[in-house]
């Protein structure tokens, strides 16, 4: 027999419960804690994971660098570059007229061309890479901080995720804190030569902190938004609608 | 030692979300190795670089680690959450310490009780010393070790706590050592299915389901 004592302290604790979790739920989106991929089945585990690491790398710690002579003799890719007439073209002279747009939240639109790039600040780290799949390599990566772009554009306060556009279908997004991330380059160099076209030339983005599908390559536009709802299907990236997930730290 | 209290209801939750929990993460961990069946020691390691092992699966490309590393990771926090709530109420019982605690001489007993012989359902009324051997090292050993060396590969946490991989000798040190702590845990669930069955599978389960005592007649 369940006592009336019971029923109550049973309901309490579920109103209390529910309550409880509401007011979770609040504060999580306030501080962005929430995934743009947090509905459907595993959108429970996708959100517990990106608020747990969103908490714990509130200090913006580095991914683990290492030694040159670390660098790995092989490094992969999966696929090859673009067969868009628009990159091929762009490939075959040397990304001459290749310019990076950004725009979206920031005061001055902007575009750049590679040589503008490479006259910005310089910034070089040899840092681990991991494919979804398993495997990873150690290389260097040599480019401009993203940070450093979106300051020249004069980034909106409104802004908190960068929508990556490249020449392929992979488009992807990252919050601030991974777009501010002393880390995270617009890389045009690997291993101490330009980038190589498999690898994302002319740029490509590299997050030190996420899987190696975020570091997206072959990069034409980045945008700054206020929210992921009305960018592609809502869900932040190409990779949900794929079956995989928009936060890849891990 | 006092007789063993019938199953309280938060083990038999827990023990049946982990369970749960246990195979969904068995299934998607499955399927995120086919992505790539190869394992390295170090930090790095890929196709055209040494392995340490190649394992005989097949290598299948086209997606199924996807699903299976959202399914992986929900039931790895449904796991972390239910094996939490498990641990605590278990130190601040005191279950952990009485039952599960390995007791002096318990390994020269555990030899002597996996010699073989049927258990009866009525066996033994607390867990027997094989038993806490067992259990005390999957809760303490293994389930640790995994959660860490699953953490060991993610690169944000590794930003944080960078000493997590670094101890374990690198990334792909951590994945391969990740596989190891699995099969083991996969040998401890074989062992313990097998044990249950053959000590009287109803029985058992109605002990653990319902928590009623798991004795046929003159149970508590």
């Amino acid at each position: 027999m369940i006592s009336r004592r019971r029923l109550i302290t049973t309901g309490l604790t579920a109103v209390a419960g529910a309550s409880g979790l509401a007011a979770a739920a609040r504060l999580a989106a306030h501080y962005g804690l929430i995934p743009p991929d947090h509905g459907g089945l595993y959108g429970a585990g996708e959100t517990l994971t990106y608020a747990a690491h969103r908490l714990l790398t509130l200090h913006q710690p580095l991914a683990r660098e290492f030694d040159r002579s670390q660098i790995s003799r092989v490094a992969p890719v999966n696929g090859g570059p673009p067969d868009g007439d628009d990159y091929q073209r762009l490939l075959r002279r040397n990304f001459a007229e290749w310019r990076l747009e950004v725009d979206g939240l920031v005061a001055r639109p902007s575009s750049f061309s590679l040589a503008e790039l490479q006259r910005l600040p310089r910034r070089s780290h040899i840092t681990h890479q991991a494919c979804e799949e398993g495997w990873s390599f150690i290389a260097e990566w040599t480019g401009v901080a993203l940070s450093e772009i979106l300051t020249r554009a004069g980034l909106n306060r409104r802004a908190k995720f960068v929508v990556l556009y490249p020449f392929d279908d992979f488009w992807d997004s990252i919050d601030l804190a991974d777009a501010l991330h002393p880390q995270t380059l617009v890389a045009y160099g690997m291993n101490g030569r330009e980038l190589p076209a498999g690898h994302g030339a002319p740029v490509r983005l590299r997050v030190t902190r996420q899987l190696g599908y975020k570091s997206v390559k072959y990069l034409s536009r980045i945008t700054a938004v206020e929210t992921l709802a009305d960018v592609g299907d809502g869900l932040g990236s190409g990779a949900p609608s794929a079956g995989y997930s928009w936060y890849a730290g891990i | 030692m006092g007789v063993l209290e019938p199953h309280s209801a938060l083990v038999r939750v827990t023990h049946w979300v982990n369970a749960l929990s246990f195979c969904a993460l068995l299934v998607s961990g499955i399927a995120i190795l086919l992505a790539h069946p190869r394992l390295y020691w170090g930090e790095t390691g890929a196709l055209g670089a040494p392995s340490l092992i190649d394992l005989p699966l097949p290598l299948l490309l086209k997606g199924q680690s996807g699903w299976g590393r959202s399914l992986h990771f929900l039931s790895a926090w449904a796991c972390v959450i239910a094996g939490g709530a498990y641990l605590l109420a278990g130190v601040l019982s005191g279950h952990l310490r009485r039952e599960l605690l390995p007791a002096r001489g318990d390994w020269r007993r555990a030899a002597a009780h996996l010699r073989p012989r049927r258990p009866a359902a009525d066996d033994d009324l607390e867990y027997n010393p094989a038993q806490r051997l067992a259990y005390f090292a999957v809760v303490i050993l293994l389930v640790p070790a995994m959660i860490w060396t699953g953490l060991a590969m993610s690169p944000a946490v590794t930003s944080v706590a960078p000493f997590l991989v670094n101890v374990l000798g690198g990334q792909q040190s951590a994945r391969t050592m990740h596989f190891a702590v699995a099969c083991a845990l996969v040998l401890f669930l074989a062992g313990h299915v097998a044990m249950v069955a053959l000590s009287g599978f109803r029985v058992r389960m109605r002990g653990m389901i319902t928590g009623r005592r798991a004795l046929g007649a003159g149970g508590a």
